[in-house]
């Protein structure tokens, strides 16, 4: 187990890097990343000074060892200032903003909030997005469970047939849109929930549902097929011939097997809250990381969009990593490297 | 290798599980097994619906999706008390006819869905291909690429590119195309690896066919089976992609006619016009729903031990 479980801390060590190469490479993409930071129709003497401010003038692996750990690696550069000549004549003094490097939580300062840490403005978001990510996933998880299995139990009966196509359907609508959906019909003609913002019990209901309900009918089929497999093993024909109650059977020997492909799933599931979120927070103005990253992203604040998905990726990351090992706790063949 | 077992497996839920290695039989047999499927028979009409629609928009739609008359701003469809038969399914903000832009739109997401999906198809399969061929760094090196993009939402990683490079049409394909092809790639290395194992693999190799040749003749075309299952469903998923990022104003252009401009439209006008909302998201809806149906199947025709449980 602990063999298995470095293997996979080494691999994740490996992805975060990879996760931190791409989010400082994104910045390459358009060639000039100092015209990205200022606003769209600057002229070349601020674009030329923003660069010197962060170094955006030096090699491009010096950068990204900069942007890693920081000043120490590149020889200081904190509180120098740099000499330059203006566009209108004359000399310039330009102060390099120091870096203390990712390592150190350090994305740079947020371009809209003045001297706040980009990190800082992420992480003060996320609760709310975590939030509405739990809700989001108790609702999802709990109602699959109980749909899939009356289903498999039931199979073939009206409610089985209703289910089966709502969760077909429910796989085919966009969260946007159902999240436009419960907007007009329980804000606007009903007028029974908050349309937008956050602070009460009533404001995290539409979002969890608009959020969840994609998993809710990945989920509910998988358990139903997943059930139906199980219920037609071998195994569980000799729990019923050992005279065991069809609860049991169910709980102890059905449910079981189909433990593992279910947190396979809820891994998957909770990816697909991380990127739902985005959206569902968007429509809904609920204030949380999501929302965060397509504001940063109109106003430009890059610093702030690097810091968040780096910091989504992270957590993703993590999230992967506790699956794994429950996987590996679920079935000795994973743990075992068989 | 011991240690791609486990993202390995968390793929194989969805797809290599369940989608065997299996050549499609006869256009006969597909033919009745598509008859047989009310679910798949649904799909094939609609989405037929929705490609003559593309195609025959500028037959179809009563008005120019694009020409606005500000006197006639939101109007509401037909049937309500003050609808009136010009304008079926109603207008928008700027008096533009819904039903004529709801049926361009679907031309924006036709486009994007499949031409993303070949280009991230393609990738992903040679991707694939080369890791499981050629094995060693090569392989351990497109395998933790693929391990870093899982490691961002799909969403997040085309919002993150979009930002930088900036939307519009081509930038959008682009984006999904290339980042969309982790999946490929898993799959396809996953069966070539199995593949290449076979005998007659082995025995073409024993014959002296070239290298390409049993690639492309050999091993190619007895990985498509979850390649051909997998596009289908992510022609879906790139329109609901694109439609959101064009919704969150990252997408394609405001001047272009797609659901996802019409739903960020929709969304300024709920109250004063729900209609605005409603239709562009319901033809997305039943487009994404047709192709998943077909998706569905496919799958299932394709592996004939889903047929019970499904």
């Amino acid at each position: 187990m602990w063999r298995y479980l470095l293997r996979r801390l080494a691999q994740s060590v490996a992805v975060v890097f990879g996760v931190l190469l791409l989010v400082f490479l994104i910045m390459q993409l358009t060639g000039d990343p100092a015209a990205l930071m200022l606003p769209p129709d600057s002229p070349g003497a601020d674009i030329e000074r923003a660069r010197i401010m962060y170094g955006l003038d030096r090699p491009l692996y010096v950068q990204f060892v900069r942007f890693l750990v920081g000043d120490i690696a590149t020889g200081g550069g904190a509180g120098r200032t740099v000499r330059t000549f203006a566009s209108g004549g004359g000399w310039l003094e330009v102060p390099i903003k120091p870096r203390k490097g990712v390592i150190r939580g350090d994305f740079g300062e947020s371009l809209r909030y003045r001297e706040q840490p980009a990190l800082a403005v992420v992480i003060e978001r996320f609760p709310r997005s975590l939030e509405l990510m739990v809700a989001a996933f108790l609702y999802a998880v709990v109602l699959s469970l109980v749909f899939g299995l009356v289903c498999a139990l039931r199979q073939g009966s009206l409610l089985d047939q209703a289910v089966r196509i709502l969760a077909i359907l429910g796989q085919s609508v966009p969260s946007f849109w159902l999240g436009l959906l419960l907007i007009i019909v329980f804000s606007v003609w009903l007028g029974w929930l908050p349309a937008m913002g956050s602070g009460t019990w009533w404001h995290l209901v539409m979002p969890a549902v608009t959020l969840g309900s994609l998993s809710l009918a990945r989920n509910t089929r998988l358990v139903r097929s997943g059930m139906l497999d199980a219920l037609g093993e071998d195994y569980v024909r000799t729990a019923r011939a050992k005279g065991l109650t069809e609860r049991l059977v169910v709980a102890k020997h059905a449910l079981k097997n189909i433990a593992i492909p279910l947190v396979t799933l809820w891994g998957l599931d909770i990816g697909a809250l991380f990127g739902g979120a985005v959206i569902t927070e968007s429509i809904f103005a609920w204030p949380g990381t999501g929302r965060l990253v397509i504001e940063s992203v109109t106003r430009r604040d890059f610093p702030v969009v690097q810091a968040a998905v780096f910091f989504i990726a992270l957590v993703f990351v993590l999230v992967n990593l506790v699956v794994d090992l429950i996987y590996g706790w679920l079935d000795p063949r994973v743990r075992l490297g068989r | 290798m011991p240690e791609a077992r486990v993202p390995e497996a968390r793929v194989s839920v969805e797809w290599a599980d369940r989608v065997p290695i299996m050549a499609p039989s006869r256009l006969g047999e597909l033919w009745r097994s598509l008859h047989r499927g009310v679910g798949a028979l649904l799909g094939a009409g609609l989405l037929l619906l929705m490609v003559l629609s593309a195609f025959l928009a500028p037959v179809l739609a009563p008005h120019d999706p694009l020409e606005a008359e500000v006197t006639k701003r939101l109007r509401p469809p037909v049937w309500t008390a003050k609808g009136t038969s010009e304008y079926l399914l109603g207008t928008d903000q700027l008096g533009r006819d819904v039903l004529s832009r709801t049926i361009y739109g679907s031309r924006v997401s036709l486009i994007v869905g499949i031409t993303a999906v070949v280009i991230s198809g393609a990738l992903g399969v040679l991707l694939g291909l080369i890791a499981a061929i050629q094995g060693g760094r090569l392989d351990a090196l497109i395998m933790r690429v693929a391990d870093v993009q899982l490691a961002f939402p799909f969403i997040l990683l085309a919002i993150a590119v979009v930002a930088v490079v900036g939307g519009g049409l081509l930038n959008v394909i682009l984006i999904l195309g290339v980042t969309g092809w982790v999946s490929y790639g898993r799959v396809v290395r996953s069966q070539a690896l199995s593949v290449k194992e076979k005998e007659y693999v082995e025995a073409a190799r024993a014959l002296g066919t070239r290298s390409l040749v049993l690639v492309f003749r050999h091993i190619l075309p007895n990985v498509m089976t979850p390649v051909i299952v997998l596009a289908t469903f992510n022609v879906a998923s790139y329109m609901v992609a694109e439609a959101s990022l064009t919704f969150l104003g990252l997408g394609v252009q405001p001047t272009i006619p797609s659901w996802g401009i019409m739903l960020a439209d929709g969304r300024e006008y709920m109250r004063a016009g729900w209609w605005m909302a409603i239709f562009p998201g319901l033809a997305l809806v039943l487009t994404v729903l047709s192709i998943n149906l077909l998706g569905d199947w496919l799958r299932e025709y394709l592996d004939p031990r889903l047929r019970h449980t499904e």
